[in-house]
C-alpha cells in the first residue's frame, strides 16, 4: 500500500549501520488466518517465515502487530511440535517492532528526519500490549529540535481496526475509531504519528471520510527518517 | 435466561442508533477505568497481589473437587445444608422445594447473576412464590418489566437518572424526581418493608470459604445483610467455581476485587455468613443452604478454557473494552457482557448460539491487562475462533476467503502478482483520486472510512528497480 514506509525503515536501519535484507520470497507472517481460528493456514505460513529469516541475527517489522505475531504467538502455534516450536522461539527472541530495535538493540538516539510540528503518538495495541512499546517512539520523537509531542487522551485506547473486525463489524469499529480521531483532533496536534498500517489506514481512513481533511497521519518510520531521497 | 447472542449483529445496530443509550454510554464511558486506574495506582503492591490472586484461582480449580468436599463438609457441620445443581434449572427446581418446604411466600433477593444465568425469578413465580429484588439496580430492573442487567455489578449502568425518575413515578405512583438521594429513598421505603415480611431471602456469593464453610458477599448497598439475616431461611446461590481454600485467601481477593471493579480499596460491605442462626445468636436464618450450580463450569475443567473459570466478576474487563463500551451490556444477547460473557456464553450456551461473540472483538487486550486474575481473554476468544472453524460453524464464504488467502501466501510469485494486481485495481477504483470511497470487496470497509488508495508501485517492484539499480552503479 505504502510502499514508502518501508523505504523509510530500510534507511533507518541502514543509517544505523545495518544491512537490511528482504527474502524475495517474504509474504505474510499469517496474523489474520491465526486471529481468525484458522491455526491450520496460519501455522504454514509461519513455517514458511521462519524458514526464510531465522538465519539472520535480527528481524524488524515497522508494524507492532506483525512483530507481535512472531514474537508472541508463533511458539503456541507449534504446541504440540518440539521441534518447530523450538525454532519459533530462538526467532521470537530476535524479533522486533522498528522503534524497539532502534532503542533497545540498535541504542539510536538521533534520527535524520526533519519534520517539524506538533505530533500526538497512537499506541497501537499489539506494540504496546504484547511488546511493550510505549517509551521508544516517544524518546525517537522527543529527539526530533522540529517535533513538539503532545499525549492525546485515551491515547492507549484501541483505535476499532481489529484487522477482520472492522470489516466484519464495521457499525461498532467506525464507533470506535470516531472516538478515537476525536481524540486526536482534540489534543490540538498537526499529526498523529503511529507504528502499525492498519491502524493507520483505519484512522486516516475515518478522518477523512468525516470531514478532517487537515490532520496529518504518518507512519513512524516515515516521520522518523524523513523524506525519501529517491522518491517512491 | 433466555439467550439472544445469535442476534449480535441486529442487535448492535438497534443499540447504536438508540440515541438515549448512546448519551448513557458516553456519560458513564472511561469512567470505572479511571477509578481503577486510580486505585492501582494507589496501592503499591497491585501487581504483587495480582499475580498472588491468579495463583490462589488457578490452585483451587486444579483440585476443585476436592475443595468442594472440604466446603461441604464445613458447611454441613456449621448447619447449611448444601445442594448442587446439575444446570440453572435444576437450580431453580431446588429452590422451589426450598421454599414449598417452608411455606414462602415472598423472597427477597440480594444480587446474584447465577439467578440470571437460571432464570430463578421466572421460576419462583411459576412456583407461585414472589421474588423482590432489593440491590437497587436489580429492583429497578425489576420493576421495568424484568429488563435483563447490563453490567455485572453495575446492571442499570444503560440508564439515566431520568429514566429511573420516570420509572419509579409511573410504577410508584409518585411525583418524578431526579435527585438520586431521593429516588433511593423512594425505593427504599418501597423494599423496607419487604425484608421485614420475606419468608426466605436469596443471595449469591462472590466466594465460599472451604475451611469455614461460609459464603462471602461484597456488596455496596447493604441489603445483602438484610436478605440474609432477617427472612427464616437463606439461600445462597453461586457457581461452584466460586471457592477458596482459607479466609486469608479470602483476604488477598478482597484487596484486589473491590479495586478492579469500582476503584474502591475496600467495599460498603463484606459479609460473612457460617450456617444458620446457633443458640444465643442475636439474629440469623433458622435454616441455611447452598445451591450449588454447575451449568457448563466442570467441563472446562483440565479443559484449554480453564483459565476462565478463575473470573471473579469484577466486570474491569468490560469497563475497559472498547466494544462494550460502543454497544452496551444488551447487545452480547445473554446473562454476561464484554470480554468475559464472550468467552462464557458460547462456553455455557454452546458456540452455535453465539457465534458473533468470539469475533466481537478487537483483540486489544484491554481486558487481559486489566483482569485481576490475569485470564488471557483475548487468547480465548481466539480459542473459540477456532474451534468454530474445527466445527464448520464459519460462513463458508469467510471459509474460502482465508483458505484463498492462505494459498496465495504460501506462494510468493502469486503473491507479488496478486499484490500488483490488487494495487491496479485499487487505483483503478481510487480513479486518480488518493482515496476510494465505495469498495465493493469490502463493504464494510468503506461504509465507515475511506480507503486510502494505494502508491503506484508495490514495495516489492520499486525493491527489485532500486536493488537492480544499485548492482548497476556498482558495475560502473
Ligand atoms: S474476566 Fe477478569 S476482568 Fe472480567 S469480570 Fe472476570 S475477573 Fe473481572
Amino acid at each position: 500500500m505504502r510502499p514508502s514506509i518501508a523505504f523509510a525503515a530500510i534507511r533507518l536501519l541502514e543509517s544505523a549501520g545495518y544491512t537490511v535484507v528482504v527474502p524475495d520470497s517474504q509474504t505474510c507472517c499469517g496474523q489474520p488466518g491465526y486471529n481468525s481460528g484458522d491455526s491450520e493456514a496460519a501455522r504454514a505460513l509461519a513455517r514458511k517465515l521462519i524458514a526464510e529469516f531465522e538465519s539472520f541475527p535480527h528481524v524488524v517489522a515497522p508494524s507492532g502487530s506483525c512483530a507481535g505475531t512472531v514474537k508472541v504467538h508463533y511458539a503456541d502455534l507449534f504446541a504440540d511440535e518440539p521441534a518447530w516450536r523450538a525454532r519459533a522461539e530462538a526467532l521470537a527472541a530476535k524479533t522486533f517492532e522498528l522503534t524497539q530495535f532502534l532503542t533497545d538493540v540498535a541504542g539510536v538516539s538521533t534520527v535524520s528526519g526533519t519534520f517539524s510540528g506538533s505530533v500526538t503518538y497512537h499506541d497501537c495495541c499489539s506494540g504496546l500490549r504484547e511488546l511493550g512499546v510505549k517509551a521508544q517512539p516517544r524518546a525517537l520523537l522527543d529527539s526530533m529540535p522540529g517535533v513538539r509531542r503532545i499525549e492525546m487522551r485515551d491515547c492507549e485506547e484501541c483505535c476499532g481496526f481489529g484487522g477482520l473486525f472492522s470489516v466484519k463489524y464495521p457499525d461498532i469499529s467506525g464507533a470506535i475509531v470516531q472516538r478515537k480521531c476525536e481524540s486526536i483532533r482534540g489534543s490540538g496536534a498537526y499529526a498523529v504519528a503511529l507504528g502499525d498500517l492498519g491502524c493507520m489506514m483505519n484512522i486516516e481512513g475515518r478522518l477523512r471520510r468525516s470531514g478532517d481533511e487537515l490532520t496529518e497521519v504518518i507512519h513512524i518510520a516515515e516521520l522518523l527518517a524523513g523524506p525519501d531521497g529517491e522518491g517512491g | 435466561m433466555d439467550i439472544r447472542s445469535m442476534h449480535f449483529v441486529e442487535r448492535v445496530r438497534e443499540r447504536l442508533d438508540d440515541d438515549e443509550l448512546q448519551r448513557n454510554l458516553k456519560r458513564t464511558r472511561g469512567r470505572n477505568a479511571a477509578s481503577r486506574a486510580a486505585a492501582v495506582a494507589a496501592f503499591s503492591d497491585f501487581d504483587a497481589v495480582r499475580q498472588r490472586a491468579t495463583e490462589i484461582r488457578r490452585s483451587v480449580l486444579r483440585d476443585l473437587d476436592v475443595w468442594l468436599e472440604r466446603f461441604e463438609a464445613k458447611a454441613t457441620e456449621r448447619g447449611a445444608t448444601v445442594l448442587w445443581a446439575r444446570d440453572g434449572e435444576h437450580a431453580c427446581e431446588l429452590i422451589a422445594d426450598i421454599a414449598k418446604r417452608h411455606g414462602v411466600r415472598t423472597v427477597v433477593k440480594s444480587k446474584s447473576m447465577v439467578s440470571e444465568e437460571a432464570g430463578l425469578n421466572a421460576a419462583l413465580e411459576a412456583a407461585g412464590v414472589r421474588p423482590v429484588e432489593t440491590d437497587l439496580g436489580e429492583y429497578i430492573l425489576q420493576i421495568n418489566d424484568n429488563e435483563p442487567p447490563s453490567h455485572i455489578i453495575m446492571p442499570v449502568i444503560h440508564k439515566s437518572k431520568e429514566q429511573v425518575s420516570e420509572l419509579f413515578a409511573r410504577v410508584h405512583g409518585t411525583p418524578p424526581k431526579t435527585d438520586i438521594e431521593a429516588l433511593t429513598h423512594e425505593a427504599r421505603a418501597v423494599l423496607r418493608p419487604e425484608f421485614l415480611a420475606a419468608d426466605m431471602g436469596l443471595s449469591g456469593g462472590n466466594f465460599l470459604i472451604a475451611e469455614t464453610g461460609s459464603v462471602a458477599i461484597v456488596t455496596n448497598e447493604g441489603n445483602g445483610r438484610l436478605c440474609t439475616t432477617l427472612p427464616r431461611v437463606h439461600v445462597a446461590l453461586t457457581g461452584i467455581e466460586k471457592v477458596i481454600p482459607t479466609l486469608e485467601d479470602l483476604s488477598t481477593l478482597l484487596r484486589i476485587l473491590p479495586r478492579s471493579a469500582t476503584g474502591q480499596a475496600l467495599t460498603n460491605y463484606v459479609s460473612m455468613l457460617t450456617g444458620p442462626k446457633h443458640a444465643g445468636d442475636p439474629d440469623g436464618p433458622d435454616h441455611m443452604y447452598f445451591v450449588l450450580v454447575d451449568g457448563g463450569r466442570a467441563d472446562l475443567l483440565g479443559s484449554e478454557f480453564e483459565d476462565m473459570l478463575r473470573c471473579i466478576r469484577c466486570g474491569a474487563c468490560m469497563n475497559h473494552c472498547p466494544v462494550y463500551q460502543t454497544v452496551g451490556g444488551h447487545a452480547y444477547g445473554w446473562v454476561y457482557p464484554g470480554p468475559m460473557g464472550s468467552v462464557l456464553t458460547p462456553l455455557y450456551q454452546g458456540l452455535e448460539k453465539a457465534k458473533d461473540l468470539p469475533h466481537a472483538a478487537t483483540l486489544c487486550n484491554q481486558c487481559g491487562v486489566v483482569c485481576p486474575v490475569s485470564i488471557p481473554l483475548p487468547e480465548l476468544m481466539r480459542r473459540l475462533r477456532e474451534k468454530q472453524v474445527e466445527r464448520g460453524l464459519r460462513p463458508w464464504s469467510e471459509r474460502l476467503a482465508l483458505r484463498a488467502w492462505a494459498w496465495v501466501a504460501g506462494r510468493p510469485k502469486l503473491y507479488a502478482l496478486a499484490s500488483r494486481i490488487g494495487v491496479r485495481y485499487l487505483r483503478w477504483l481510487a480513479d486518480g483520486r488518493d482515496r476510494i470511497q465505495v469498495m465493493g470487496l469490502a463493504p464494510g470497509w468503506t461504509a465507515q472510512r475511506d480507503f486510502p488508495a494505494p502508491a503506484a508501485k508495490t514495495f516489492r517492484e520499486l525493491h527489485a528497480e532500486r536493488q537492480r539499480a544499485k548492482s548497476r552503479g556498482g558495475a560502473r
